[in-house]
């Protein structure tokens, strides 16, 4: 069995696990990293990066079958199709690119990537069985970074017709029927892109609302282009299981009776859990903090010289918290003085009417026990958002009421993930509400909408 | 096994070292508890080292006529168990820097680091409430609002940002509040004015600085004080001293006003002799002595230490400046000998330019006088029916009072003011 040492091992080369192997590579830290797929993650792989190529896609063969109907800007063209093979052939080619790109820069920080699924057999060392056989990693410090896996349901096995969001970025062809379990951000921006290409799609959600984490005033924009696109959203009602033939799913509606929704694929999205199985977790014996690992601001676990970062320590789950946090670990091992005292760590859902947040929503803040002051600007006041046939939603900031200091901001409509960079900044700076409205914001955009915000919450909004 | 280090013992009375007079065992022997190591010397006995334990001997550090500060390692054991060497080497390397090297820091102290953090840490625990009454404080538990380029710097600086005081919108912390922070510009949030701090630091007096406490102590308790001021207009002395330093020969050193005060203090000794010696009061005796030994009051970095200008009325003002400085220097790098620190007649204590108006010396005892030397300055002096500008110092001075009457003390410091008036009397032969 072949032996390597090194100054710090990171045991998944996700978002979080490569982006820590880099800065440590950077400091002069030297380091391992060790994956039994391609480097990138879920991520890369199978989350953020393939969905939003599937999502893009859709969005522009909707945009063609749309002009074959009657529309505004007057374009007709014929009925289009869409050969998904080839779709998922160029989706894989960009994650192939990422995937050699993160190999890359591995490789250029002098960062050794080992490929193979790791085991950790006390806090120090990794047995990882790799093609060549096993090879045993001793390191000083460990970053423990497995990351998450799709949630299953008992009565619902993955296999055959029963697809998670894995399968869903690699079907060959455009399922006629679609359900999906779960109407959270993977199950409705999945949904939506099948929707797009043309599937029959049902959401079934057993809580009383879509995406619950958000507040309705931002969800309904999205509700309202769900139905647009023919998506039947079935709230209240659970998942119970499968026919016997696999072509239908048993639901229990609100009334308590049970139906059946033909499906010709049945997409399980009820959310994702950290990895803590098949790496010798259990076997470190560190505290749990429910069923992800427990840390510190310092991304530190029970055991000295092991850390965990992202998915595996628990929500938000979101790649760019993990690769935040990963950075940051590999400069508290070269030594610096680091804690994880982020502002903001935005989110954003890339359904039809994408949503991002940062900072506190209203009723957060409130419940922190500040008093506020709101200011929401719609985008059908926005002249970009019209020319753009995008007028529904809006920018919403929440200010405290004492001292204008900005708590959070949300946007819902076309496009807004991009905004997300200044609702960040403005967060990470200690912005005031009159810092946002002190700025000029390009004309004609939609990021007006968020001075305008601004202004409204001091009073004084222009275009409203 | 461990090492167990033996330090020079505190032999008391304010002895800051000992002399090494006899080793009774040499490196290999094995000893046990209670047997005799060593024998040292102090100025009033001979005290035997006993062994606190059971060992064979690792190391002895010294020679036999050795002066060596209490507290510094003087014989290393290889004993069972642990032993004390841990613990000892920070401790002893404190004393140790009297003897030798003054400017040296013990191996052990941490990294230098900025002052502000200790500062931060140490007051941690005494911050209690912080108040909310201005608007640009935080509330109890709110967050310190920062860039993050600001919160990287104070990470690395060591500064908890939770400390400073944002002067920006809504208490935001800015660049400029961090330099004001670590430069001590701006008193930490909740600290020194809002908060009282309750910390009490503990400080060992040992060494030089507890013999001075003694020294002090004694001379305040046992002699009844006078002190005596006058003003002394030394425009003359100083134009004769800034035309002796202009009109200096190679080699000859920079004159202050120091050797001319000593020069004046040795003329007027010889017509009050009294104020020139020794009051042993234990035996109600006086030694008057002939020669004056001038004892120099000098700050070291250890504190403060009194070399001797030996036989003064032999000496001319360069020979005096020369062996002051000599002196002086020794004092600060610590080669000062014994015998440099001990002997004098009388003292002459100055701080330069630090003199202040009027100071109330202690006496260097056993010695009956000491001449305190206040600040030059140009002041308005009253003379042939109008104010005109001279250089006037001050001279504080005390005496003790059970050997020298308040008008003996007058007389000398008048005859010292005389001959400093009229600089030329300082040079001719009596």
């Amino acid at each position: 069995m072949s032996k390597l040492k090194c100054k710090l091992l990171v045991l998944g080369a996700g978002p979080g696990g490569y982006v820590a192997a880099i800065r440590a590579g950077q400091l002069g830290i030297d380091t391992i990293i060790v994956d039994g797929q391609a480097p990138g993650g879920t991520c890369l792989n199978v989350g953020c990066i393939p969905s939003k190529a599937l999502i893009h896609a859709a969005e522009e063969f909707e945009k063609a079958v749309h002009f074959t109907g009657d529309n505004v800007l007057g374009i007709s063209a014929s009925t289009p199709s869409l050969d998904l093979s080839k779709t998922i052939a160029w989706k894989d080619g960009i994650v192939g690119r990422l995937n050699s790109g993160v190999t890359g820069l591995l490789k250029k920080n002098k960062v050794k990537l080992v490929v193979g699924w790791g085991r950790m057999e006390d806090g120090k060392t990794c047995i990882v069985e790799t093609d060549d056989g096993p090879v045993t990693i001793q390191a000083e410090n460990v970053i423990l970074a497995t990351g998450s896996v799709p949630v299953e349901i008992p009565s619902l096995p993955y296999g055959g017709n029963i697809i998670s969001s894995t399968e869903a970025l690699s079907l060959d062809k455009v399922p006629e029927k679609l359900v999906v379990i779960g109407g959270g951000y993977i199950g409705l921006e999945l949904g939506t892109a099948y929707a797009k290409m043309g599937s029959k799609v049902t959401v079934v959600e057993a809580m009383d609302s879509i995406l619950s984490q958000y507040d309705t005033e931002l969800t309904k924009p999205v509700a309202a282009s769900l139905k647009q696109l023919g998506i039947d959203v079935l709230l209240g009602t659970k998942a119970k299981g499968v026919t016997d033939k696999g072509d239908a799913l048993i639901v229990e509606n609100p009334d308590g009776e049970e139906q059946q929704l033909a499906a010709s694929k049945i997409l399980v999205t009820v959310g994702r859990r950290a990895k803590t199985e098949d790496f010798g977790l259990e076997g470190l014996d560190l505290t749990m903090n429910g069923r992800v690992v427990a840390i510190n601001d310092k991304c530190e676990t029970s055991m000295r010289g092991v850390y965990a970062i992202g998915d595996l320590t628990g929500e938000p789950m979101l790649a760019h918290r993990a690769m935040a946090q990963g950075e940051m670990v590999a400069e508290i091992v070269s030594g610096m003085n680091r804690t994880f005292d982020k502002v903001s760590i935005p989110a954003v859902c890339f359904t039809d009417s994408e949503i991002v947040t940062a900072g506190l929503s209203p009723d957060e803040a409130k419940a922190a026990g500040y008093e506020t002051k709101i200011g929401l600007f719609p985008f059908a006041a926005n002249g970009r958002a019209m020319t753009m046939e995008a007028e529904s939603g809006f920018v919403r900031v929440v200010a405290r009421a004492d001292n204008d200091l900005v708590l959070g901001i949300q946007a819902v409509g076309k496009g807004v993930a991009e905004l997300s960079a200044a609702f960040s900044l403005a967060l990470e700076m200690g912005a005031c509400l009159q810092d946002i409205a002190g700025t000029i914001h390009a004309h004609p955009t939609q990021s007006e909408g968020f001075q305008e915000a601004a202004l409204k919450a001091l009073g004084h909004a222009l275009h409203i | 096994m461990g090492l167990h280090k033996i330090q020079m013992p505190d032999v008391g009375e304010g002895i800051t070292e000992a002399e090494i007079v006899e080793w009774n065992v040499k490196v290999g022997d094995v000893i046990k508890e209670d047997d005799v190591l060593a024998a040292v010397m102090t100025d009033k006995a001979t005290v035997e080292i006993p062994s606190p334990v059971d060992g064979t001997v690792a190391d002895i550090s010294g020679e036999v006529g050795d002066m060596t500060a209490v507290g510094a390692v003087i014989i290393t054991l290889e004993v069972e168990g642990e032993g004390n060497a841990a613990s000892i080497s920070a401790e002893a390397s404190a004393p140790k820097a009297v003897e030798e090297k003054p400017a040296s820091k013990p191996a052990s102290e941490p990294k230098a680091e900025p002052a502000p953090k200790k500062v931060a840490e140490v007051k941690r625990p005494t911050v209690t409430k912080t108040s909310a009454a201005s608007g640009a404080l935080r509330a109890e538990g709110e967050k310190p609002l920062a860039s993050p380029a600001v919160r990287k710097r104070a990470a690395d600086a060591g500064v908890k940002l939770q400390y400073v005081h944002g002067t920006g919108p809504a208490g935001r912390i800015s660049h400029d509040d961090l330099d004001a922070y670590i430069s001590g510009a701006s008193a930490p949030v909740g600290g020194a004015s809002k908060v009282a701090d309750t910390s009490v630091e503990e400080i060992k007096v040992i060494g030089l600085r507890r013999k001075i406490a003694e020294r002090m102590q004694d001379a305040k308790q046992r002699i009844p004080h006078i002190t005596y001021v006058d003003e002394v207009d030394v425009t003359a002395v100083e134009d004769l001293r800034a035309h002796m330093n202009a009109t200096a020969k190679e080699g000859q050193p920079k004159l202050t006003i120091l050797p001319f005060i000593m020069r004046a203090m040795v003329i007027a000794i010889k017509d009050y002799p009294k104020l020139n010696s020794h009051y042993d009061d234990g035996n109600d005796t006086l030694y008057q002595y002939g020669g004056v030994h001038i004892g120099m009051a000098a700050q070291t970095p250890g504190g403060l230490m009194v070399p001797v200008i030996r036989h003064a009325e032999t000496m001319s003002v360069h020979g005096m400046a020369d062996e002051a400085k000599r002196l002086a220097n020794a004092a600060r790098d610590g080669s000062i000998t014994r015998d440099e620190l001990t002997g004098s007649t009388i003292t002459l204590s100055s701080l330069g330019k630090m003199g202040g108006i009027v100071s109330t010396p202690v006496m260097n005892s056993p010695e009956v006088a000491i001449v305190g030397v206040n600040k030059v300055e140009m002041r308005p002096v009253w003379r042939d029916g109008g104010f005109v500008p001279r250089k006037i110092m001050n001279l504080s001075s005390s005496f003790d009072h059970r050997i020298v009457d308040g008008w003996d003390a007058a007389e000398f410091i008048q005859r010292i003011r005389g001959l400093l008036e009229n600089p030329a009397t300082l040079f001719m032969e009596a």
